[in-house]
């Protein structure tokens, strides 16, 4: 395998990193990773120097988010790879293909509480797909190699490879490495082989259960669009003409301008989606997890479904509800698979009677439509109104990239998803602040693509210091900050369960000055106060292309997120909006 | 406690740095309770066995097995259910004795086929290494004598052959 060229493991990390076809790495220098630093200056490879990792994890994230290629992140030992672990939670928990380097203390000093130290592996563990601690400058292309290969394949999620620095550092001896391009064959992972392929079998009774199910429901997840299945599933539900809701992780995935298309069902999901769920005989769970926020309370979700279960990681099987059927495998070939099963059925002749179904979910879908009071002249701009704008004044394969919270809601409910892999946000861990390094990563990896972070301003403090780097390396983002100067879901639950008494929530008016802010990293900012500045204000942000734009909403902080389902309640206690209520009386029908 | 509620899962693990802290880290975030482990090489200095019995009243047993199997360093895992295994442990255990009941000791030393390892005029150090079960046995008879000290490895096992 050696190619007999002799070189320091720093040349060779970032020439292993070359070969894997990285274009781009976030990252930040620091005293362990410097030797990995200096091969990057003459590296076709370009580094985007951020203001804290965190951000380049998160643009890492974005990144893979977008273009379905892994990111890469590079930070240096101690305080660098703790402030990189946030990302790494979030990728691991919304299984986002992302590789993460770190620097590590001399091997010799590793244990001994040296500068700038931290157990790194240890640190990340719980956290990460897999992590590892090279140890050998001649492991290194074969430890990138597997760290590729873990990280893309079967259930996507991070890897963080530790480097101490000894190894890389050319003027230690231990760095000395016989370069070789690492392939498959030198991969050393007598453990990990993901089955791709569904059973046959299994899939045939699946084939079945749908062919006779009277009210049966796609509920698809995240998992559709790391398996590239969204074509696959748009097959599937047109032969069986079944309603498909989309979660939180899956916006996009089916466009919600399709006939079938429910919308996004949950804790904030609308009444049809949630509902239809509730009353289902069958649910097709394709790549989704039961997440909790999806489920609401379990003993009483969807009470009267078979279960099949469609998911690449066995141990999702079952975890949260007990299946029907339970098919490991990637959705797009299992997916396809049903499709011939199907077919081999009889298809869609011999499909149960659902007209009644049908019926009743279009009656849902006309009774309870996500609705929302437009603001008064003169009074605060309602965020929704703001989202609907954002839509109505954007192409439709904009790319949205949210933070978490009450803006993040209202964009995946307001906003209408027709691609896939338009809709980036945090789902699992909820991580604040995702949004502006995310945008910045997914503007990285689709520079042609129009992309708006959609945040709110406890959010926008938390990671505003990224725009800094998007004016400098010139990636010009556009940030609608929806300001209400609260943390507002948090004021709503406390608004709802905790009798209006609030406590900490309130960020204050006018502080800080968020056009002064945005004005000095570079941007251009507009404050909008009233309905009719906000289209003239997202068109001028949208004729700007040379720096990122930020566009302060001022909202109104008595705005609440509806339709809710209240922690810990069932699905069916599903609460409406207040102007929706009185339909409900007597219960759902 | 019934006993069918240990199963003994026998995994063949990677001999690399840091695989047994992914393992025990597993069981303790995921909230299953590791009842007793074992760890020690193989003929294959590649791999390591880990020998746990878990508790399947505190996590499904399928849930254990496929979260194990996530591990990237996990290459092969075996449960075994009670009536499947052949399961030992070893107790290295330190017992006071005088002159008037010595002979008495040495007596169930014999009957129980236990060991002695090492003696003094005040102490007898014996290894025993039966199923579990009886471990517990040997234990409650050797107590009114006096147990200075005890040792015991955790349950080790492998597929009963019929």
């Amino acid at each position: 395998m050696s190619d007999n060229q002799k070189m320091s493991g720093g040349e060779a990390l970032v020439k292993s990193l070359e070969h894997e076809g990285v274009d781009v790495i976030f990252g930040y220098p620091g005293g362990a990773i410097l030797p990995v630093y200096d091969p990057i200056i003459d590296s076709s490879i370009r580094h985007i120097l951020v203001r804290h990792e965190q951000g380049a994890g998160h643009m890492a994230e974005g990144y893979a988010h977008a273009t379905g290629e892994p990111g890469v992140a590079m930070v240096t030992s101690g305080p660098g790879a703790t402030n990189i672990v946030t990302p790494l939670a979030d990728a691991f928990l919304d299984s986002v293909p992302m590789v993460c380097i770190t620097g590590q203390v001399p091997f010799d000093a590793i244990g001994t509480d040296a500068f700038q130290e931290c157990d790194t592996t240890g640190i990340t563990m719980a956290i990460t797909k897999h992590n590892m601690l090279v140890t050998d400058a001649q492991d290194i292309p074969r430890a990138i190699h597997e760290a590729f290969h873990i990280a893309t394949t079967g259930r996507p999620g991070p890897v963080l490879v530790d480097i101490p620095k000894d190894i890389v550092d050319p003027t230690n001896p231990r760095s000395a490495m016989n370069w070789y391009k690492a392939t498959d064959a030198d991969m050393e992972l007598p453990g990990y082989s993901p089955n791709m392929e569904g059973d046959r079998e299994l899939i045939r009774q699946a084939a079945e259960l749908i062919r006779d199910a009277e009210r049966p429901v796609l509920y698809v997840g995240g998992g559709i669009l790391k398996a590239r299945a969204a074509e696959a599933l748009m097959a599937l539900a047109e032969m069986v003409q079944i309603p498909v809701v989309t979660t939180l992780m899956a916006r996009g995935a089916f466009p919600d301008s399709h006939d079938l298309c429910l919308g996004m069902p949950g804790m904030h999901g609308n009444y049809t989606a949630v509902t239809a769920m509730q009353k289902s005989d069958l649910l097709i769970s394709l790549g989704a997890r039961f997440d909790d926020r999806v489920t609401g309370k379990l003993d009483g979700f969807a009470p009267t479904a078979k279960i099949i279960h469609v998911d690449i990681d066995p141990a999702e099987l079952g975890k949260v509800r007990q299946y029907n059927i339970g098919i490991q495998g990637d959705c797009r070939l299992v997916i396809e698979g049903l499709v011939t099963a199907i077919r081999e059925l009889g298809g869609p002749a011999v499909q149960a009677d659902r007209s009644v179904w049908r019926s009743t979910v279009s009656g849902w879908q006309e009774n309870f439509p996500l609705t929302y009071v437009q603001s008064l002249p003169g009074d605060k701009l309602k965020p929704q109104f703001v989202i609907e704008q954002l839509r109505d004044n954007n192409p439709s394969d904009t790319i949205v990239a949210s933070g978490v919270g009450q803006h993040q809601m209202y964009a995946s409910q307001w906003w209408e998803f027709n691609h896939p892999y338009t809709w980036v946000n945090s789902g699992g861990l909820g991580t604040m602040g995702f949004s502006i390094p995310a945008a910045i990563g997914a503007k990285v990896g689709k520079p042609d693509s129009r992309v708006w972070a959609i945040d709110g301003d406890g959010c926008f403090q938390m990671t505003a210091q990224e725009l800094v780097t998007a004016t400098v390396e010139k990636i010009p983002i556009k940030v609608a900050l929806l300001n209400n100067s609260y943390l507002g879901m948090v004021r709503q639950w406390q608004e709802m369960f905790y009798e209006e008494r609030y406590s900490e929530v309130y960020l204050q008016e006018r502080m800080p000055d968020y056009v002064k802010w945005s004005e000095a990293m570079g941007c251009h900012a507009i404050r909008v106060e009233s309905p009719e500045e906000v289209a003239p204000a997202i068109e001028e942000a949208n004729e700007i292309n040379d720096r990122p734009v930020v566009v302060e909403f001022v909202t109104d902080a008595g705005e609440n997120v509806f339709p809710m389902v209240p922690s810990g309640k069932s699905n069916s206690e599903l609460v409406v909006d207040p102007s929706q209520q009185h339909l409900l009386e007597g219960g759902p029908s | 406690m019934s006993a069918d509620r240990f199963h003994t899962i026998v995994t063949t693990v990677e001999n690399k740095p840091g695989v047994l802290a992914r393992v025990a880290g597993l069981f303790s975030r995921r909230g299953f309770n590791i009842e007793s482990l074992a760890v020690a090489p193989t003929d294959d200095d590649k791999f390591s066995r880990i020998t746990f019995t878990v508790d399947v009243e505190s996590a499904p047993l399928e849930q254990v097995v496929k979260q194990l199997n996530k591990l990237i360093n996990v290459v092969e895992i075996r449960e075994l259910s009670p009536d499947q295994a052949i399961s030992r442990e070893l107790m290295l255990v330190t017992v006071s004795v005088d002159a008037d009941n010595r002979k008495e000791l040495m007596a169930v030393v014999e009957d129980w086929q236990a060991y002695v390892l090492s003696e003094n005029p005040t102490q007898i150090m014996l290894s025993f290494s039966a199923r579990t079960e009886r471990l517990n046995e040997f234990e409650e008879i050797l107590r009114p004598f006096g147990i200075a000290e005890i040792q015991r490895t955790g349950r080790v096992a492998l597929p009963s052959l019929d």
